[in-house]
């Protein structure tokens, strides 16, 4: 029987992604192991490599489409002493079988049905309670998604979505613990909510926006002259951006607090460190940064935490999640436990991490969780800014340039190398004395930066 | 004078007022209720609950004639009005006083007398003048008005009660002795209910409504069949009529009804006015604090408010449906709002209406005439319960429950019943629209044998022609 190539799911909140391109074509042997595909989410690029041995039979879905499904059959390979019919026979179970649970592999290429994994973009509470689940559909060879089961909707919501090709995942619900009902059918036709995508067209179809993205924002609505303008369409990272910082400004109390670091003494440090490390070693201020925030964060643990409904997420570990610019957007990748690592080994890890998230090549893992994130501008000269809550981290510190400034010491003007910081905070979880008590660890720690190295 | 300052003020005890007062408190709201008569209001003193006391004892009344039908002997059936109205009383004292006992669990302050308002900064002031005659000020952030309705009148056609012989539903609800006969005026759930009682009790028992149906906010097939049903009884129902002119004499009224464009005489011992309902908003100083007041009730929206810094209204003075339960849920939605909880406006398509004359009449959602007016195709299934085997054992064969779909989605637009019990069956219902079920759910739903609420299950397979016994 042939095989069936399904669109893997990169990650457990992956729903669908772009099949960036083939590195096989049909005919082509293929080896367990090999790479045959590139595929991009939101956030990575990924490669996809072959789990079967045969021959490359038929390419269902061509290199460069948008919004595949995750299981959706994007190519079939043939087994030895297998012909071309043995792809018609793959093609048309693909198509035919409607059915839920396991006939569902082929569903996914056709369905019109909506996918019902729901993103970061609903409630807290949901995300919390459908982590299992999601992991469940993203290992498991079956797809359920088609269902519904996981959806938060009522019968009646279900079907009026399913017959005015509304996607439900792009809906908030208003209804108990975001349950989506009637009402938000009927308001997100009158707003003239994105349509799920189609049967067949589904890879063409723009991908749906959900309520919190710009998505309702049309380039008409910027009354621009024709030609005086060019559009970039949104990329999945764009997307993402859009719609986590939406959501994490718009419904996450916030709020910053400020304090400038004496800085000579970490230079300083810094400086004798990297003079007797091994080759390749060099810790830079960043470095030493995450290792500050990583102890300071476990001197006050009331401070590394996360809200839900259901209670705080007290975390146990530091995990810091680093801001790093790349092109087209930002991504965050996050050293674990780095309460746990010394600066030469959170160095090594960065300067892997921040060169393999310039080329998208991260692994989900590596940029998701992450309990508290850095946010540095210093280096491009920014005195002081004021992250976004990267939800659903409690706090972000936004670090400004170190630079030489006039301060009073012992009652005389002195000159010393200053950087100011800003600590944004989630009220739900931090409030303004937990920051303050993460700020008066983390000072001495900068300041007096033998004490970090213990 | 004294004052004292709290958190939320309620002006009236009825369901509304007191349902609010108790969830406010609950939320952690320092509460009080002004309560000029009694706690429970209308409801609990002289609405929904004497009457249905009144009613089980015309139920009880009615089965004792029909005791040989079930095998029993039953000489001699004689009632004893002032014993029966005594009961409805004891029944209502008894409420009322476990209104007072919820008010004080729940730690609200209960102060007697009866409220005005005053200009106040964030909410206006309540001046209540006690029993005492002494006016004492309150200050609070809220202040939620609950004064109910009262019947309404039209003194022009002589249609104003007079104590004696024109009854409102206070009067006609501790009779001193059985009319031989009463003109009902109005034939809604107020106006039958009282038709129905009296008669079964054996008044001769004439209805007026002007419009061409009784009940005329029920579906009209239900409509039909209540007509059918009370006229076998032997009421007199005359539709499209209207009282012109209403005479008292000594020994009782003489009306005259404009019947189809030719007038008619009757004469009656005595009549009681059930021809709507009307808000209680005067004497609150509710125009100088600018309170919109459309038709005798006070505008709100969906949460209560009222467009005053500080002030709500819910319940019966808001205006339709003048319904205990809906009194009661607005308070629960405004007091939730008040505090910053995530609610919602009620839904008012999913109250259900229920009228406990006999046979019993209960709804939700759309009529099918609404449901067609409202652009919906629909689908619509019907089971009598000549086809339910429990209404054949309790010998109630008579009545109907009717379903009414959106063709499109399958959403239940409406349930429509008459018959046995049908106001204890219609939450079924309700419960199914408030989830949003189609008909899909409810047919896979499994009801218990023999029961009428077999009925509910039967009528939705109808609508979709699979009803299995009949
Ligand atoms: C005969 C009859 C039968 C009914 N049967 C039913 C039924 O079966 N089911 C049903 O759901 N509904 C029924 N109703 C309707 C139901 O009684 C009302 O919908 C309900 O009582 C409304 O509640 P409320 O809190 O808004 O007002 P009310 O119950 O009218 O309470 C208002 C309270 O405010 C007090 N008040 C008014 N003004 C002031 C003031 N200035 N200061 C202090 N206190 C004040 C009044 O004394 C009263 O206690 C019936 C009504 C009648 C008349």
């Amino acid at each position: 029987m042939a095989i069936e190539v399904l669109m893997p799911a990169l990650s457990p909140t992956m729903e669908e992604g772009t099949l960036s391109r083939w590195l096989v074509k049909e005919g082509d042997e293929v080896k367990s192991g090999d790479v045959i595909a590139e595929i991009e989410t939101d956030k990575a690029t990924m490669e996809v490599e072959a789990v079967d041995e045969g021959r490359v039979g038929k390419i269902l879905v061509e290199g460069g489409t948008e919004g595949v499904k995750v299981n959706a059959v994007i190519a079939v390979l043939l087994e030895e002493g297998e012909d071309e019919s043995a792809v018609k026979d793959v093609q048309s179970s693909a198509s035919q079988k409607p059915a839920p649970k396991d006939e569902g592999k082929g569903k996914e290429s056709k369905s019109s049905e909506t996918p019902v994994e729901r993103s970061e973009s609903r409630g807290r509470e949901q995300d919390n309670n459908e982590v299992p689940d999601r992991a469940k559909s993203a290992s498991g060879s079956s797809s359920q998604k088609g269902e519904g089961s996981r959806l938060k909707a009522s019968p009646l919501a279900k079907r009026m979505a399913e017959q005015e090709g509304l996607d439900l995942a792009s809906l908030e619900g208003s209804g108990p613990n975001g349950r989506i009902v009637k009402r938000d059918i009927e308001a997100a036709l009158k707003d003239g909510a994105p349509k799920a995508a189609k049967a067949d067209s589904a890879p063409e179809t723009k991908a749906a926006p959900a309520k919190t993205e710009p998505g309702k924002i049309s380039v008409a609505s910027l009354n621009l002259e024709e030609g005086t303008y060019e559009i970039v369409p949104l990329d999945g990272m764009r997307k993402t951006i859009a719609r986590r910082m939406t959501a994490s400004f718009r419904d996450v109390p916030h709020f910053p607090l400020s304090i400038d670091l004496e800085l000579d003494a970490l230079l300083k440090l810094r400086s004798e460190l990297n003079a007797k490390a091994p080759e390749g070693v060099k810790v830079s201020v960043n470095d030493m940064l995450i290792r500050a925030c990583a102890l300071a964060l476990t001197s006050v643990p009331e401070s590394n935490a996360s809200y839900t409904d259901e209670g705080l997420v007290m975390h146990k570990h530091a995990d810091v999640a680093v801001a790093v610019a790349i092109d087209g957007g930002l991504i965050t990748p996050v050293i674990k436990k780095a309460e746990t690592k010394g600066l030469a080994k959170i160095s090594e890890e960065m300067k892997d991490l921040a060169a393999r998230a310039r080329e998208r090549k991260l692994k989900p893992e590596e940029f998701q969780g992450g309990t508290f994130s850095i946010s540095n501008l210093g280096m491009m000269g920014i005195k002081s800014f004021a992250s976004i809550i990267n939800e659903p981290q409690g706090m972000i510190l936004s670090v400004g340039a170190g630079e030489k400034r006039a301060v009073v010491k012992n009652d005389a003007l002195a000159i010393a190398t200053v950087m100011t910081i800003t600590l944004t905070c989630d009220h739900r979880v931090v409030d303004g004395a937990t920051g303050a008590k993460f700020l008066e660890a983390l000072k001495p720690l900068v300041e007096d930066p033998v004490t970090m190295l213990l | 004078m004294a004052s004292e300052t709290f958190d939320l003020i309620v002006i009236g005890g009825g369901p509304g007022g007191y349902v609010a007062a108790i969830r406010a408190s609950q939320l952690g709201l320092k509460t009080a209720v002004v309560e000029r008569e009694h706690l429970g209001g209308i409801c609990l003193n002289w609405g929904c609950i004497p009457t249905k006391a009144l009613l089980r004892t015309s139920d009880i009344y009615h089965l004792f004639q029909r005791a040989e039908e079930f095998g029993l002997k039953a000489d001699n059936v004689r009632f004893d009005i002032e014993a029966i109205v005594k009961r409805s009383r004891k029944v209502a004292g008894r409420l009322s006083g476990g209104v007072g006992h919820l008010l004080k669990k729940n730690k609200v302050t209960v102060i007697e007398g009866e409220a005005k308002l005053e200009k106040g900064s964030k909410a206006p002031k309540v001046v209540v003048k006690g029993k005492d005659g002494k006016n004492a000020t309150y200050e609070a952030k809220h202040v939620i008005l609950a004064t109910g309705a009262r019947a309404r009148t039209i003194p022009a056609a002589g249609l104003q009660p007079d104590g004696k012989t024109i009854w409102t539903y206070k009067e006609a609800m501790v009779p001193d002795a059985l009319p031989a006969s009463i003109l009902v005026i109005g034939s809604g759930a107020i106006g039958m209910e009282f038709a129905s009682f009296y008669s079964t009790l054996g008044s001769k028992v004439t209805v007026v409504e002007m419009v061409d149906r009784i009940l005329p906010a029920e579906d009209e097939e239900i409509s039909q069949f209540a007509k059918k049903a009370f006229e076998k009884q032997g009421l007199k129902i005359l539709t499209k009529a209207q009282v012109e002119k209403l005479e008292t004499g000594k020994s009782g009224a003489k009306a005259t009804i404009k019947v189809d464009g030719k007038s008619e005489t009757v004469e009656v011992e005595k009549v009681i006015l059930a021809i709507g309902i009307t808000g209680n908003v005067e004497n609150l100083g509710l125009e100088a604090l600018g309170v919109k007041i459309e038709r005798g009730h006070v505008v709100t929206d969906g949460y209560g408010a009222t467009g005053v810094s500080g002030l709500y209204a819910i319940g019966d003075v808001t205006g339709a449906p003048w319904l205990a339960h809906k009194a009661s849920h607005e308070g629960v939605i405004c007091v939730e709002k008040i505090a910053g909880k995530d609610v919602h406006p009620m839904d008012k398509s999913n109250i259900p209406g229920c009228t406990y004359c006999h046979p019993q009449i209960a709804s939700v959602g759309l009529t099918e005439a609404k449901a067609k007016e409202a652009g919906h195709e629909v689908r619509v299934g019907r089971f009598p319960f000549v086809g339910n085997g429990k209404a054949i054992a309790l010998g109630e064969d008579q009545g109907l429950i009717k379903t009414v779909f959106d063709k499109k989605t399958g959403e239940l637009l409406g349930a429509h019943m008459i018959g046995a019990e049908v106001t204890e069956l219609i939450q079924g219902y309700v419960v199914a629209r408030q989830l949003e079920t189609t008909e899909a759910e409810l047919m896979h739903t499994v009801f218990a044998h023999p029961t009428l609420s077999e009925m509910m299950h039967e009528s939705v397979l109808d609508a979709y022609g699979r009803a299995l016994h009949y």
